[in-house]
């Protein structure tokens, strides 16, 4: 297992999602040699995920089949832990791979944020993408019943998608106010596809109410969820069911475009027409260059992949679309803002950092993130803060900007053998 | 999804559908996949890597994220939820 099998490609791109599937395909279009390696067991990223025959988007088929006409060398259940300049280690199952590369593109996506709340780290409360996921990957989910909370366009999409798979949707709390949902409207004016698309999933998630300016309270139960209280601003009810799928939209994964000193502003790492980011040879493509949804996604992958194997006559012709796609970015933004009751759901014993069981209160007294991660432990587990540090940056207003290899956990038998040069913290003499 | 296979979790057999993921065989069984640091029992929340709340055992080796895993026939699960 712990012999290193080293490659050379023109182009890496990290992440197959749609923006790195289409980067991937352009670049290898484009006579690059392209290697596209991914965390998950095959392409498609969360939207696609399952392949064309769990995927209402007729364009998953379209890119998947392109995919696999490619030239493009795909690594699936691939982590990559550590990332310089030129080189990238990463690590599957049976085998650890150093990659070289000539440019590299990001399109690592975004996660679901979670935020805490009493209960909410019981059995079967989990995220809605998260169900959506979970029941993808092979979970019957025919006569369950299901609370959707949270925010975003996911909550409605995943409705639809539980609903016709035989789940009892039984509401759609959406926290975000109907004055906010109609300026979402408007703007989705200008996309007619998209307008047609919100009421597709409306309509097929008919049987479930959409109740606005409603979210998750707390969830009961012993050893598993029973049920959960949920309030509509006015008054709160306790609903009894099996899951409550719930999140509350979506933070980018920023953690190689950090650990590659890539610029990030304002949460969003920063790149230029061509999705280059501020470190020359290095792009972004996707959810971390802002939440945009999917067709932004496409467009700036492939831009970002034309550019990279040096095709920019290729990239030039999508600028426009690009561009017009990314108004749905601010507008996003302020549709799904979170409602600041949001940031008080958790009592002083909530738990907020699930790796290490520190709660809220304990987490709460220090200065910043960073003294909250060296004298609590929060943030200091498995998932490295992915799922207590974004909740952080709401609830406590903290910037969460480190980002220290390995980017994932990784076994000591493969950071022996891969031996990276030394860590950014050491080179600075710091510590943390 | 049609066909099924067998995995075992926890030395129990579980029918999962073809092509699932060791999370669907958990959730069917145990329901939980890891105790906590303080004791409380857990199961997937993302459901797409990130959040390492789906640990258990595979095949001996531990600390695998069960939503990252696809169940192969007589495959050897142990939660501890």
């Amino acid at each position: 297992m712990d012999s290193v099998i080293q490659r050379n490609f023109d182009v890496a791109v990290i992440g197959a999602g749609p923006a790195g599937i289409a980067a991937a395909v352009a670049g290898a279009e484009s006579g690059a040699r392209v290697a596209l390696l991914d965390d998950n067991p095959a392409p498609g990223g969360q939207i696609w995920r399952g392949g064309s025959k769990t995927s209402y988007h007729s364009q998953a088929k379209h890119w998947l089949d392109r995919l696999s006409n490619s030239s493009v060398s795909v690594l699936s259940s691939t982590s990559v832990f550590y990332a310089r300049n030129g080189a990238l280690e990463a690590g599957s199952d049976d085998s650890l791979w150093q990659i070289l590369y000539g440019k590299l593109i990001l399109a690592t996506g975004a996660r679901e944020l979670f935020l805490p709340f009493p209960g909410w780290t019981l059995p079967n409360v989990v995220g809605a993408g998260g169900l959506q996921a979970i029941v993808k990957s092979g979970l019957p989910i025919n006569g369950k019943r299901v609370v959707l909370a949270g925010t975003g366009p996911l909550l409605l999409a995943v409705a639809a998608y539980l609903s016709e798979h035989g789940a009892n949707v039984l509401c759609i709390c959406e926290q975000a106010s109907f004055a906010q949902l109609r300026a979402f409207a408007l703007t989705l004016a200008a996309f007619p596809g998209k307008l047609v698309e919100a009421a597709q999933l409306r309509f097929r998630s008919r049987r479930a109410p959409y109740i606005m300016n409603a979210w998750p309270v707390a969830a009961f139960g012993k050893d598993r969820l029973q049920s959960v209280q949920i309030s509509d601003n006015q008054r709160c009810r306790e609903i009894e069911c099996d899951y409550l799928a719930c999140g509350f939209h979506l933070v980018p994964n920023l953690e190689l475009a950090r650990a590659l000193d890539c610029r990030v502003t304002n949460g969003f790492v920063e790149v230029n027409e061509f999705q280059e980011t501020s470190q020359p040879g290095i792009y972004c493509a996707g959810e971390p260059t802002g939440i945009g949804g999917l067709e932004l996604s496409i467009v700036e992958g492939q831009i970002g992949g034309y550019a990279a194997a040096g095709n920019f006559n290729s990239s030039k012709q999508l600028l426009a679309t690009c561009a017009r796609y990314k108004k749905v970015v601010n507008a996003m933004k302020r549709a799904f803002a979170l409602r600041p009751e949001l940031a008080t759901l958790a009592k002083p014993d909530t738990l907020l950092c699930r790796c290490e069981d520190i709660s809220f209160e304990d987490a709460r007294k220090h200065a910043s993130w960073r003294a909250a991660k060296l004298h609590s432990r929060c943030g200091m587990g498995p998932c490295q803060g992915r799922v207590c540090g974004a909740a952080a940056e709401f609830l406590f207003g903290w910037t969460i900007d480190s980002s220290r290899p390995p980017i994932f956990p990784v076994r000591c038998s493969s950071l022996a053998a891969t031996s990276p040069p030394a860590s950014p913290a050491q080179r600075h003499g710091g510590s943390q | 999804m049609s066909e099924t296979l067998t995995v075992r979790v926890n030395g129990t057999p579980v029918n999962v559908p073809a092509g699932s993921t060791v999370a669907v065989a958990v959730l069917l069984s145990t329901g939980a996949c890891r105790t906590s640091v303080s004791g409380q029992p857990r199961a997937p929340l993302c459901g797409m890597g990130t959040c390492f709340e789906c640990r258990v055992e595979i095949n001996g080796r531990p600390h695998r994220r069960s939503c990252q895993v696809i169940c192969e026939a007589d495959m050897e699960i142990k939660a501890h939820g």
